[in-house]
């Protein structure tokens, strides 16, 4: 085959990753918006664990797009 | 032809080369960037509490807030044993703030988006935790890797891997910061060029829709530059927690 056309390939199987990034994002803002739905006041407390889950979380996406990006250009 | 690759911005160029007996130690647009944001620090630090005033005029009242963020922050993860580290969290915090936002501006550079560059500073802040941790406990420090309550027979295989992970929080430190750097401007040059590349061609009306996307990346990136440096510097503390006051 083809070098770069299995580099993109490649770089398109290293996004497989998005999947259970996608679903962790969701159960966290799902929580998030359940515990402020179920206790107002505490929205000061929690938003600030729920940024840190976030980008904790957005982190692994980023990983596979840094995966990404050292098959296909290097 | 326009440069159009999405990985060549982060190219770090001499801008004054110096070369100290083979070392090639010269002035890059990085480093003009990380002088740029620590004279920016100091510069809008100073002429907002220059007046001192009791009740604080705007800028002051701004700057203060982000002092009391992070004293806030220092005081409720670390407790009142961490208050003397409040210094070093505050100018880790505002040095990754101030970078990232200088680098959103057109043609500036993210000096952020090398890894060597976030790897020194979570190399200094695993090295900092480390010292602290030993100067206030001794060679108890290595109770850290013990978590209460575990049965005595896991040992041989927990204490090894909690060492793993206590070295590998540099790695995740230097990855996340870097990764969300990257990846930011990367996209951000990915959609801009197919602004360029639609408009040169007969499809130009549909231009316009790549353009609302970057219009939206670019806010979405302001708001991924200001959590990073926030998660930074919470990890600094939550790691810094782990030191002082064992588990």
């Amino acid at each position: 085959m083809d070098m770069a056309a299995a580099k993109m390939i490649g770089a398109g199987l290293a996004m497989f990753a998005l999947l259970g990034v996608g679903i962790g994002l969701g159960n966290i803002f799902s929580s998030l918006i359940s515990s402020i739905a179920r206790n107002p006041s505490a929205k000061n407390d929690i938003f600030p664990i729920g940024m840190i889950g976030f980008a904790l979380t957005e982190s692994i996406a980023l990983l596979a797009f840094v995966v990404a990006m050292i098959i296909l250009f290097k | 032809m326009i440069e159009l690759h999405p990985l060549h911005q982060f190219t770090v160029r001499p801008l004054i080369p110096i070369t100290v007996g083979g070392w090639d130690i010269s002035f890059t647009n990085s480093a003009l960037f990380m002088v740029l944001t620590t004279l920016l620090i100091i510069v809008v630090g100073l002429v907002s509490v220059r007046s001192r005033a009791l009740v604080p005029t705007r800028l002051q009242a701004a700057t203060e807030l982000l002092y009391e963020f992070i004293a806030d922050m220092v005081k409720t993860n670390i407790g009142n044993k961490g208050r003397e580290y409040t210094p070093y969290i505050f100018s880790l915090f505002l040095f990754i703030l101030f970078g990232n936002c200088l680098g959103m501006i057109p043609y500036g550079f993210t000096f952020t988006s090398h890894l060597i560059v976030t790897f020194a500073l979570a190399g200094i802040v695993l090295t900092v935790v480390t010292i602290i941790g030993f100067k206030r406990h001794g060679l108890h420090f290595f109770r850290l890797f013990y978590p209460k309550g575990a049965p005595i027979y896991i040992t041989p295989l927990l204490i090894p891997v909690e060492i793993l992970s206590y070295l590998s929080r540099v790695v995740s430190l230097s990855v996340r910061l870097f990764a969300n750097m990257t990846a930011g401007h990367a996209m951000l040059k990915i959609f801009s060029s197919f602004v360029v590349i639609l408009a040169g061609s007969f499809l130009l009306p549909l231009a316009i829709l790549p353009f609302f996307i970057s219009v939206a990346v670019t806010g979405f990136e302001f708001l991924v530059a200001l959590l990073q440096a926030y998660v930074f510097t919470i990890l600094t503390c939550i790691y810094l927690n782990d030191a002082i006051n064992l588990h």
